[in-house]
């Protein structure tokens, strides 16, 4: 009797007084996942992602349940409906990618007034008491220099196939190969818009080559790179090392060259596994642990080692991906936190 | 029972059975708090449906309205927000130029179906230009304005009262609203009897102008912030809600408390379906399906309206 009440007790108060009590903490919470757009493969994975991951931590008892919601159209005023139907129905935490930076703000701020934490990934808000989890696109074009100009410390002539001209993406991308670009002996030589799709690619990189130089590497945003070597297999250049983005297309033609001729080279994107990092962010914030607003999405980088590995397990015109642990929750956090 | 009251039977009894339905799924709805948001969303779709009303009872229709109301929340994030005074210029002159618009159509004899199509560009062209990448602030008096806590019922629920009280005396109850009617009735008979239609189809696009400038303040003042597309869903929506709530395309029939009540309803059917938790990818034809089954009833009555 009295073990009982003092359970009712600390469940009423428990989240006042027993912050860091752990897993049991959340076993009596909901988290819904508010997405506004599933029309492609990269969501498709992300959403699987989160079914299966939500599926067994409901399993294990850590969260009483963690439903997806989608939109029907990927609209701002849609989402920001959808949103203040979840606080009605009353889950604890709402993980959010959003349709607009800014135009669910309203909704968002409505949702933590009532006292539920919104995670905001990859599409993320600019609503100060929503946390980010963003992805630094800056740091995909620096880290892409930064690899070359370990392998060629003399540097050489550069190829850079970009994306879609005038999206955000793309520029940030840009912005930083050329700051990394400043300080080694490369030089970027031809620039070409890829679109992101391999057919785009390949047309504009076979139109540009016969302009250019001896090319020591081209660099990337991701779903080119199998064009750009489409194009520049159909010459007699020697292939210059093309730096990939992780879709299966690319990876597969890495491993046919490395089975080949032993070509090496790097390849990174954002695994659409960064849903099940929100959940677990989400499950942080939820157990009361102290989890700073922002947040950086680590990047899926694929090496020559575990290359068979990923591509084993990327089905078919899709990206390669991870699923994402409490572990890896936590150590985002925690860089989070000394940075 | 007269017609008018018969044609706003319906709309009002499909609110209804969908707020019954929806309180029964989520009864946590049936609360002040809950009812703020259920409806807030409601509030500029049901002044843009209104704007669009106004089209439609000249026989004309609106399909600019989702981008002209996202240029005016851009305009109302930043420049209200930060140079008042020209701000507010820009949407008075923008209304303006709806009527401007309203009058070409009828002094050039142009399809209004085609011109509001290629306006949809230029507004939309324009909101991006003022704001390329989402952001803007709204401003304070709105913001406040839209999340007052007024006693006993929420503002969602005061707004589309007063918004379809004052169009209903304006279109319904005014000598004005009879000649704007008329114009959508049979504007030869109008122009015989010695009144201008080019003024009148001028102040009917002025006054679609006007309520797509409070549609968008009024979304600014919910969402807090401005973004390009904000508004796109809009057009469809408006026209939906103005054929739900009892409007017809031609002749000048149309309902503003049916119209408001029709934003109501479409807000609250996209709201019943997520509570269903069915699958999006069965989302919109459902909202579709509910749309057909509404207008379907409405047109039994009718025939029986006829025979009778």
């Amino acid at each position: 009797m009295k073990f009982q009440s003092m359970m009712l007790g600390a469940l009423t108060s428990v989240a006042l007084f027993t912050p860091q009590m752990g897993i049991a903490d959340t076993s009596d919470k909901t988290i819904a996942l508010s997405n506004n757009y599933a029309g492609n493969s990269w969501r498709q994975a992300m959403l699987d992602g989160w079914e299966s991951n939500a599926e067994q931590a409901v399993t294990a008892g850590i969260i009483k349940a963690a439903d997806a919601f989608t939109t029907s159209e990927n609209q701002a005023t849609e989402q920001a409906a959808q949103i203040q139907n979840l606080i009605l129905q009353g889950y604890d935490a709402i993980v959010v990618n959003a349709a607009s930076p800014t135009a669910i703000n309203g909704a968002v701020k409505t949702a933590c007034d009532a006292g539920i934490k919104v995670i905001s990934f990859d599409g993320i808000v600019t609503e100060p008491c929503a946390w980010r989890i963003a992805v630094d696109f800056k740091q995909m074009g620096r880290n892409q220099i930064k690899y070359l100009a370990e392998r060629y410390p003399d540097g050489g002539n550069l190829l850079e196939v970009r994306g879609l001209a005038g999206v955000f993406v793309d520029d940030e991308i840009h912005a930083g190969i050329e700051e990394a670009v400043k300080g080694t002996n490369f030089k970027i030589v031809g620039s070409v818009h890829g679109d992101w799709a391999q057919d785009v690619a390949q047309k504009v990189v076979a139109g540009v080559l016969p302009s250019l130089p001896e090319i020591t590497a081209v660099v990337t945003q991701g779903g080119d790179g199998y064009g750009a070597a489409q194009a520049i297999a159909a010459t007699d250049r020697n292939m210059p090392t093309i730096i990939m983005g992780n879709r299966q297309d690319e990876l597969k033609w890495w491993s046919e060259q490395k089975a080949e001729n032993g070509y090496e080279t790097i390849s990174a994107s954002i695994a659409p596994g960064v849903s099940t990092l929100a959940f677990w962010v989400a499950q942080q914030v939820l157990d009361g642990q102290d989890v700073p607003k922002d947040l950086v999405v680590p990047f899926l980088e694929i090496n020559s080692d575990t290359l068979d590995a990923f591509l084993a397990e990327t089905p078919e015109g899709s990206v390669a991906n991870v699923v994402y642990t409490l572990e890896d929750a936590k150590k985002a956090i925690a860089s989070a936190q000394g940075g | 029972m007269n017609r008018e009251s018969l044609r706003i039977l319906l709309p009002v009894v499909s609110l209804a059975v969908l707020l019954g339905a929806v309180f029964y799924l989520q009864p946590r709805a049936m609360s002040y708090f809950g009812l703020n948001l259920l409806f807030n969303l409601a509030i500029p779709v049901a002044l843009a449906t209104v704007a669009q009303m106004m089209v439609i009872m000249v026989n004309d229709i609106d399909l600019s309205i989702g981008t002209f109301v996202s240029f005016c929340a851009c305009v109302t994030a930043t420049f209200v927000n930060e140079t008042p005074l020209l701000g507010y210029s820009i949407l008075a002159v923008s209304i303006v130029a709806y009527a401007a618009l309203g009058a070409l159509i009828h002094y050039r004899n142009l399809p209004a179906i085609v011109v509001t199509l290629g306006m949809s560009f230029v507004w939309g062209g324009l909101a991006v230009l003022i704001l390329p990448s989402p952001g803007g602030a709204s401003p304070q008096w709105l913001q406040s304005l839209m999340s007052v806590k007024p006693p006993l019922l929420p503002v969602a629920i005061i707004a589309p009262v007063v918004i379809g009280f004052l169009t209903h005396i304006l279109i319904m109850r005014s000598s004005f609203g009879v000649l704007l009617r008329g114009v959508g009735g049979n504007d030869r008979t109008v122009s015989r009897a010695g009144w201008s239609v080019l003024k009148l189809k001028a102040s009917a696009y002025g006054l679609a102008g006007l309520f797509g400038v409070l549609s968008g303040m009024a979304l600014i003042g919910l969402t807090t912030s401005a973004d390009a597309n904000i508004a796109l869903r809009y057009t469809l929506l408006s026209v939906a809600g103005v054929i739900l709530g009892g409007g017809e395309f031609t002749g000048g029939r149309i309902s503003p408390i049916g119209a408001v009540i029709g934003a109501l309803t479409l807000t609250l059917a996209a709201s019943f379906l997520s509570f269903l938790r069915l699958s999006p990818d069965w989302q919109i034809g459902s909202q579709g399906a509910i749309l057909i089954l509404v207008l379907a009833v409405r047109l039994v009555f009718s025939r029986k309206e006829q025979v009778a």
